[in-house]
């Protein structure tokens, strides 16, 4: 079965983005595809490399990335969400003359178009958060 | 939870997840319109059960305890996948 996942909430703050990631990995064990993760709205916050949880909590960003490792997943940051919250990449910086960069490995700055093709392209796509 | 029981159908799986939960304990208003619900599945989410600190015998009869694998085969069993949040 080939999946995609729509992440809307941010880190530590809704479960949603918990919940995505324990069924993203659930499906890929299970040998699923996931085409795609999509993360819009606040989702995006995801993306940023700049977190520094606690040491006896979970790193949410750093788990999707390493989760992205694994089984070569693409994560997708929505380019709108991302420039209202300042998820940046090397390409934002430049265009927006911002001075810095903080996206995180494995994950990219992307359109809305990445999110209607995982919705054509899948089979299935969850939604986590509103 | 009453939007969502509006439109499932005979034969759809309805899986409470994150405060979903709540729904699948004894003894509410929910847990009439669960029973009156013929010819749905029911389901919660084990993890957040217990997350939530809610023992599993609380559960309404008939509801089953999942885990997220089965979550996952629950999303690709069923045709068509909708998030009520």
């Amino acid at each position: 079965m080939k999946f995609a996942i729509q992440v809307n909430e941010g880190p530590y703050q809704h479960q949603a983005t918990d919940s995505a990631y324990q069924f993203t990995k659930a499906a890929l064990e299970a040998g699923h595809e996931v085409m795609r993760v999509f993360f819009y709205h606040d989702g995006v916050n995801n993306g940023t490399k700049l977190t520094t949880p606690p040491q006896d909590d979970r790193n949410i960003v750093n788990r999707w990335t390493e989760l992205a490792k694994k089984y070569d997943l693409d994560m997708v940051v929505c380019v709108a969400a991302a420039q209202r919250r300042g998820i940046v990449d090397e390409g934002e910086m430049q265009r927006n003359g911002k001075d810095a960069e903080n996206i995180a490995d494995n994950f990219r700055i992307s359109g809305l178009g990445q999110l209607i093709e995982a919705g054509i392209q899948s089979e299935r796509l969850v939604v986590f958060g509103d | 939870m009453d939007s969502c029981l509006a439109y499932a159908k005979q034969g759809s799986a309805v899986l409470m997840y994150e405060d979903g939960i709540y729904g699948a304990i004894k003894g509410t208003a929910i847990a009439d319109k669960i029973a009156a619900a013929s010819g749905v599945s029911f389901y919660v989410l084990g993890p957040d059960l217990k997350a939530r600190g809610v023992a599993e015998d609380k559960v309404v009869d008939g509801i089953e305890i999942v885990d997220y694998a089965k979550f996952v085969a629950l999303a690709a069993e069923n045709d068509k996948v909708q998030a009520w949040v």
